[in-house]
């Protein structure tokens, strides 16, 4: 044998940190290596786009004030639909890598179990960006006029990452949960699927039918599209922003224990 | 002072729920020594693996690895064991360079450490033409062999192998085989599974043999055939009359003997002396021999009779 091997000697929170980067270093090339998911990530976004402006512009247009497009009101709508369905990425990778060998080797590691995890959710990060970015640089193809300063654009780039973090922890729960790669699809779709059309992401919450009505206005994504909507085009920011963020912190605080642990058991037994 | 035995295994208990699967297994594997694990499908080869590899809780015993113990001391167990599994543990879409240079790191080697040992395990496994295509694209030999250098990345002192050529086609297996046989010429300590007796014959020191969660016999493959006893000639007869009188003639040295294939089997002490006065006998009786063998035996026979079960049952 050549070399002698060097080991690192850091205090273990240190090594944790280095393993969670090792980690998104794997989930974040998984998103360039996985060609069918980079069409999705690229393309999606617009299609989705293109076809809520066509198909609901007129009738949702209606609803609107006179002085705001569509596309200025379905931007905010858009992007957070996108970063909600995304999530489920999470979840089949982390049901996925369950199902595979290669968790044992990831056990019989001297690392922090939870870094696996971690790399998933921090590369839907990276993703969304990228998915973000494209379908802003088209909705400004197909009229999207924001108003929002260099200060609201930060804001709403700290939502949309908070919010990212937030559902993708939650979608790592159910990938840990599912028990076949189809059922997390499943899964994350019964959840995600009403929570976003009943909200304020295609149409405003008020022209919805009575007994959903109360629910799309309080529900945590509307909170949170309210408060992109309002830093990007200047539409009333209420109370909207604060929700916004103790919500995802909430779901933050809860789901992130609750994955650690839940991942750390299956995998002991 | 390092004791002798790299891996203890005492009274071993792992049951799920009310279905026990290792009912008090005992194992010692020395150091720098290769002794393989035998037994059939769910005889309790991988459940023992497993736990080894502290990916398994387990309900009594005592098991250490290098005077760890498996339950109390996981991050110094990790550090000094390599695991090789049944299904290739590695990332399908990161390419061989790419696995081997993450699992370096995730075993804390140093960033520059892991990528030199990396090359040297590309070099050393015949995968440096391959190095820099994803995993998905690689046979199932090539898998297998990217699956073990992982193991190596941080040169553990002990391996694992659980059944590391099921599946294999026979070439792959022959390289895996030279693979395995040159790591423990350079010292480590090998705990193999498998179900193949050859596999266990060819490369292990001493063969454990394990079936229903229990170790029912083990020794060098030399005491484990030794007690199965001795060769047996086999003589098929061109005819049911000369099989009749062969079997009379030769009375108490006959074993086995088959009337539909006119075939007869003796029990031989001394091959060369014995089959010479076995074939001499047949001779002065005039019948007359359609086929002759003579049978060493085989693991195959210790396992079979080890377990109780029939042939056609074990295959």
């Amino acid at each position: 044998m050549a070399a002698t091997l060097e080991f690192t000697k850091r205090p273990k929170v240190i090594s944790a940190l280095a393993d969670s980067l090792t980690m998104i270093k794997r989930s974040s090339t998984h998103i360039i290596r996985n060609t069918d998911q980079l069409l999705g990530t690229f393309f999606q976004p617009i299609m989705f786009l293109v076809l809520f402006t066509a198909v609901f512009a007129g009738a949702v247009g209606l609803a609107l004030p006179p002085s705001v497009p569509y596309i200025n009101f379905l931007m905010a709508g858009i992007i957070i639909q996108t970063v909600a369905f995304g999530s489920t990425t999470t979840a089949v990778a982390v049901c996925y890598d369950l199902k595979k060998g290669i968790i044992d080797r990831f056990r019989s590691l001297p690392m922090s179990s939870s870094a696996v995890l971690t790399g998933h959710v921090v590369s839907d990060v990276f993703r969304n960006t990228i998915s973000t970015t494209v379908m802003l640089l088209a909705g400004l193809l197909f009229g999207f006029r924001p108003s929002a300063s260099f200060f609201e654009w930060l804001g709403i780039a700290g939502i949309i990452v908070l919010f990212t973090l937030a559902f993708s922890w939650l979608a790592a729960i159910m990938g840990v949960l599912a028990k076949s790669v189809e059922g997390v699809q499943w899964m994350t779709f019964i959840i995600i699927f009403p929570l976003t059309f009943a909200s304020s992401a295609f149409v405003p919450a008020e022209s919805m039918s009575g007994w959903l009505r109360p629910f799309a206005e309080n529900q945590p994504l509307t909170h949170i599209i309210e408060a992109i909507r309002a830093l990007m085009i200047g539409t009333p920011v209420g109370d909207h922003v604060f929700w916004a963020v103790v919500w995802c912190v909430g779901i933050l605080v809860v789901s992130v224990p609750i994955a650690s642990i839940l991942f750390r058991r299956k995998t002991t037994n | 002072m390092p004791q002798k035995d790299a891996i203890v295994i005492k009274n071993l208990k792992k049951s799920y729920g009310k279905t026990e699967v290792l009912k008090g297994v005992n194992l010692r594997v020395p150091r720098g020594s290769m002794v393989a694990l035998l037994g059939p499908n769910g005889a309790g080869k991988t459940t023992t693996v497993r736990i080894l590899s502290t990916l398994l809780k387990f309900n009594s015993g005592d098991v250490k690895i290098e005077g760890h113990d498996v339950a109390t001391e996981q991050d110094a167990v990790r550090l000094a064991i390599g695991l090789t599994g049944q299904s290739a543990a590695v990332d399908e879409l990161l390419t061989g360079r790419e696995n081997l240079v993450m699992m370096g790191k995730l075993y804390r080697l140093t960033t520059k450490s892991a990528k030199a040992r990396a090359e040297e395990l590309l070099q050393q496994f015949d995968l440096v033409d391959a190095a820099n295509r994803p995993l998905k694209t690689y046979s199932g030999g090539m898998r297998r062999r990217l699956d073990l250098a992982v193991s190596l990345i941080a040169t553990p002192p002990i391996i694992f192998l659980d059944e590391p050529t099921t599946g294999l086609d026979p070439r792959s297996r022959m390289a895996m085989w030279d693979i395995i046989t040159e790591l423990k010429k350079q010292g480590t300590t090998i705990l193999l599974t498998t179900q193949y007796l050859e596999e266990a014959d060819q490369l292990a020191d001493r063969i454990v043999v394990i079936d229903g969660g229990k170790v029912i016999a083990e020794g060098t493959a030399k005491e484990l055939k030794a007690k199965i006893g001795n060769d047996r000639l086999e003589l098929t007869f061109a005819t049911h009359k000369a099989f009749d009188e062969a079997t009379k003639i030769l009375g108490k040295t006959v074993v086995d003997s088959s009337e539909k294939d006119k075939t007869v089997t003796a029990l031989i002490k001394d091959t060369d002396k014995d089959v010479e006065k076995v074939l001499s006998i047949i001779h002065k009786a005039k019948l007359k021999i359609e086929a002759m063998a003579i049978h060493k035996p085989t693991l195959d026979d210790v396992f079979l009779s080890v377990t109780g079960k029939t042939k056609k049952g074990a295959k």
